[in-house]
């Protein structure tokens, strides 16, 4: 497999750590031909505004962009289900000729009238780009007529990468906040930035918060309601998680609403524990919400500590390849595989920046190759020669590490276990352990030899 | 109640689809394309759209599904892909070294009015196909037809591209499957060559996304029909194409390039349905049917007979493709089922929707059809009389479980439960696997519903 070719012009977004002085190329477009395992601008909108289950999401264009994100991402709701709907204006050949802009006002006003949403979001895609539909035009007139926000998401797939798609999730969110009442606001309150409440992790987070005695405004977007992010500029501070996404948005709501920022991450115990503590130092008026939290964390890592040890007992040693959407999250991933004594011979993201490449050099151990936009040749190589034990990845990795016989785990929109806080941990623990130590490996022509002759069999 | 949103009352829709019983053509060209060996199929748009194909496909066969990009840019949407196709191909020869290129269209390359064999042709002048390479495309407007008209042109595309004539004609019979399991393929070809007949099959994706664990990640598996193969296909004495919505145009044009008679046929579901395949079978090829298919015909005739009073009047709603629900339609009706309501999201023609209401015109007013329909109308007509049993992909299993009603998972895509693409649902067998499973949900629901007095043992 040493004999895989790397595209020369992919030669510089490749490093590994110990060899020669640091550099990485990033923030790239793809390669035309390239398979990377990245998505597009729509892509990224959808999947950031997709949790808010009182609104409608209505896909301007042909039928496959609404029928690829029709439920595809756990993002849990405690209330309507609006959001777990596919609406689509399904163009044809002929509104591709005549434009779609009369289809797409009476869609709209068919699918308010039916469903009354708090909220329209309104998905641009290539094809709308192309034809020039004045989108921001008949949501206006909507809005007027309907009397609810309808939000037109410029997100055409061929005008960047996904994180262009989260910019133009944000404009959206960004003109409903500051629609909403704020006078019963506390003054220890914070929007939760960037969690999508996959398998219930935003209500894990938000107890966390209120147990310090901190008002959760908003959380954008994960179990997310129009009327509190209508809200959320009465804030006092933005808690913002998954940086690629939402650090636009809070810098947003930084420069017009004076609302500071802090970025944190909740996976591992580590980063889980200095999110609390950050946001805690924020209320130095208020001793007491330090103080609990304190006395939370103590409690938290009390109760996974002794199960976690009983994991470490199997995992210690074992090697792990990382290939994630955000940089940030592969920094929480390293941590929390220390924790469980294993070791991460290969990082990456789709969409790291320079800072976030250089971040990750100084986590890692020596001999770690750090990838930016790998594709599934650069990936399997590396997975077999550093002979990985596991893969994190998502949809598109999985069927490449099982076929190499090799564990996985889906930090990705298919995890179905919330990953995030204390119980995140430890569920995280588990899951891994469990595809670690799968006899499974043992049938695997290329691994099973050798796990049959190095490993104790498992009671 | 997931689906709370859906009202019982049938309000006129006009332009807005909700739960979509298709997705866009590119996807069925990808699949298609993977048919052929060592074919990489290149999606000539932006990078979302063969993100979402991959995942897509990934998740229905929980195979590694290797694609390309074209990477469109803004750049590339005004003045056109014709670098970036002609820089994919070059690096797609020298990193991924395919046997075939695949080239299929989005909505955005089409609307933009690139002309693929021109940029295909300056590619081959510019020295960037190799020598004994090919690439071949298939025109797939998102804004057109469904997934099953992108499989369709593909398939076609394989013939305009490949299929030659010597004017002589070989021994061997061609097979277009259409849009169908690697398992049913692998099944169609068993019988024929039970029958001692040569084939021609293509596409032909079992061994591709259907492959067992061999420890490595290999980028082509060992199935696909070679280019060599599909270059016979014009001098076949005959094409049996299964399905007229996926399969006709492949058909036809081989009939007109090459002189190569067809039979165009239903899938081959169920008895009828098998029963005209083996027939085709052994009319143009002149052989006898072997004691050996008509003993598999005599087994799955006695199943029936075992259990034809569990099937008796039980009313089914179908969504899915044209050609599985008509074929699906017909042999409900041979078990003396009811298929009362069935949706396609295919644009079928009004041919296609006369001959499924030929094949349900005995069960009288009961029945409702809708084709181009989607499932959220299937799910009003429910509501207002309900169904026995529910036969579909996994989107039904929302309505399964809102209206309490048994599904078997049938057709494309499948998410969340496996065997599909390794046991057939066509054939002799394909067919006693599906009324095996018909019979498990209606059995278990009836087991599930009985009370303690009237619980069977024996059934």
């Amino acid at each position: 497999m040493t004999s895989i070719p790397i595209l020369k012009e992919r030669e510089s977004q490749i490093w590994q750590k110990g060899e020669t002085p640091f550099s990485i190329t990033c923030d790239k477009h793809s390669l035309a031909g390239a398979i990377s395992q990245r998505a597009c601008v729509f892509c990224g909108s959808r999947v950031v505004l997709y949790p808010i289950a009182d609104a409608v999401h209505l896909v301007h264009g042909p039928i496959g962009c609404a029928a690829y994100t029709w439920d595809i991402r756990g993002a849990l709701s405690s209330g309507p289900e609006l959001h777990r709907l596919s609406f689509s204006t399904d163009l044809q050949e002929r509104d591709v000729i005549f434009g779609g802009e009369k289809k797409l006002a009476a869609v709209l006003g068919e699918l308010i009238d039916r469903h009354r949403p708090k909220a329209a979001f309104v998905y641009s895609t290539c094809i709308v780009g192309i034809i020039g539909d004045d989108v921001a035009a008949v949501c206006r007139k909507v809005e007027r007529e309907k009397g609810i926000p309808v939000l037109p998401v410029h997100s055409e797939g061929f005008k960047g990468t996904k994180k262009d798609g989260y910019k133009a999730a944000c404009d959206a969110l960004f003109r409903i906040i500051g629609t909403g009442p704020i006078n019963d606001i506390s003054p220890q309150s914070i929007n939760i930035l960037g969690e999508f409440n996959i398998g219930g992790e935003a209500w894990i987070i938000r107890k966390y918060y209120e147990r310090m005695g901190v008002q959760v405004v908003s959380v954008m977007t994960g179990d997310g309601r129009v009327d509190e992010i209508r809200r959320a500029h009465g804030a006092a501070l933005n808690v913002v998680q998954c940086s690629g996404s939402m650090t636009q948005l809070a810098q947003m709501m930084e420069e017009k609403y004076g609302i500071p920022h802090i970025r944190v991450s909740y996976f591992g115990i580590e980063d889980m524990s200095k999110a609390l503590y950050d946001v805690a130092e924020r209320f130095p008026d208020n001793p007491e919400i330090m103080a609990r939290t304190r006395e939370m964390v103590r409690e938290e890592i009390a109760a996974i500590r002794p199960e976690l040890a009983e994991f470490r007992k199997d995992l210690e040693g074992k090697k792990a390849a990382i290939y994630v959407g955000g940089a940030f999250k592969a920094f929480s991933l390293i941590k929390a595989l220390r924790h469980l004594g294993m070791r991460v011979i290969l990082a990456g993201s789709q969409t790291g920046n320079d800072e976030d490449y250089e971040m990750l050099r100084d986590l890692c151990d020596d001999g770690t190759v750090i990838v930016d936009d790998a594709n599934p040749l650069e990936l399997s190589k590396y997975i077999i020669e550093k002979d990985a034990d596991l893969v994190i990845g998502g949809v598109k990795e999985r069927p490449i590490a099982y076929k190499m016989g090799v564990g996985f785990c889906d930090h990705n929109h298919e995890r179905k276990i919330p990953l995030a806080g204390y119980v995140g941990m430890r569920n995280f623990a588990e899951e891994v352990h469990r595809s670690v130590s799968s006899p499974v490996w043992r049938f695997a022509p290329r691994r099973g030899a050798k796990l049959e002759k190095t490993e104790v069999t498992p009671c | 109640m997931l689906l709370r949103h859906t009202t019982k009352d049938i309000a006129d829709r006009k332009a807005l689809t909700v739960n979509p019983a298709k997705t866009c053509q590119p996807i069925g060209a990808m699949y298609a394309s993977l048919g052929v060996h060592g074919c990489l199929p290149h999606s000539h748009g932006s990078q979302g759209c063969y993100a979402y194909h991959r995942s897509t496909l990934t998740r229905h066969y929980k195979e590694p599904v290797m694609a390309a990009t074209s990477a469109f840019t803004e750049g590339a949407s005004v003045f056109g892909g014709q670098a970036n196709l002609v820089q994919a191909i070059d690096n797609i020869f020298t990193v991924y070294n395919p046997e075939v290129i695949a080239v299929h269209t989005t909505c955005l390359s089409e609307t933009i009015g690139d002309d693929i064999p021109q940029i295909i042709a300056k590619a081959r002048s510019d020295g960037k196909i190799p020598e004994g390479k090919y690439v071949f495309h298939a025109n797939t407007p998102s804004y057109v037809g469904s997934h099953v008209t992108g499989f369709s042109n593909m398939t076609k595309a394989m013939v305009d591209y490949f299929a030659e004539t010597n004017g002589k004609k070989a021994k061997t019979l061609n097979l277009i499957p259409g849009y169908v399991e690697p398992a049913d393929m692998e099944e169609v070809r068993r019988l024929a060559e039970t029958m001692g007949i040569q084939t021609v099959m293509f596409p032909d994706t079992s061994r591709v996304l259907n492959g067992p664990m061999t420890g490595k990640f290999k980028m082509y598996p060992d199935g696909g029909v070679t280019i060599d193969t599909l270059k016979t296909a014009g001098s076949s004495m005959g094409t049996v194409a299964m399905g007229r919505i996926a399969s006709l145009a492949a058909a036809r044009a081989l009939d007109s390039k090459c002189k190569v008679p067809c039979q165009i046929i239903d899938l081959p579901i169920g008895l009828h349905g098998t029963d005209a395949f083996v027939d085709a079978l052994r009319r143009m090829a002149g052989v006898n049917v072997p004691d050996r298919i008509t003993y598999e015909r005599g087994q799955m005739v006695d199943l029936i007979a075992d259990m034809h009073q569990y099937f008796h009047g039980k009313r089914v709603a179908i969504a899915g493709d044209p050609d599985q629900v008509l074929a699906m339609a017909k042999f409900l009706v041979s078990l003396d089922m009811k298929p009362v309501y069935m949706v396609s999201g295919t644009p079928a023609g009004k041919k296609y929707v006369k001959s499924l209401e030929e094949a349900v015109k005995d069960l009288g007013d009961e029945v409702k059809i809708q084709v181009p329909g989607d499932m959220y109308l299937l799910h009003q007509w429910i509501k207002n009389d309900p169904v026995d049993l529910l036969i579909g992909n996994t989107y039904m299993k929302y309505i399964a479980k809102d209206e309490d009603i048994p599904l078997v998972r049938y057709g494309f895509p499948i998410l969340d439960r496996v065997g599909h693409s390794y046991l057939p649902s066509m054939g002799y067998k394909g067919g006693i696997r599906m009324l095996e499973k018909i019979l498990d949900a209606l059995l278990d629901r009836k087991d599930r519903d009985s009370s303690d007095i009237d619980m069977e043992l024996v059934m």
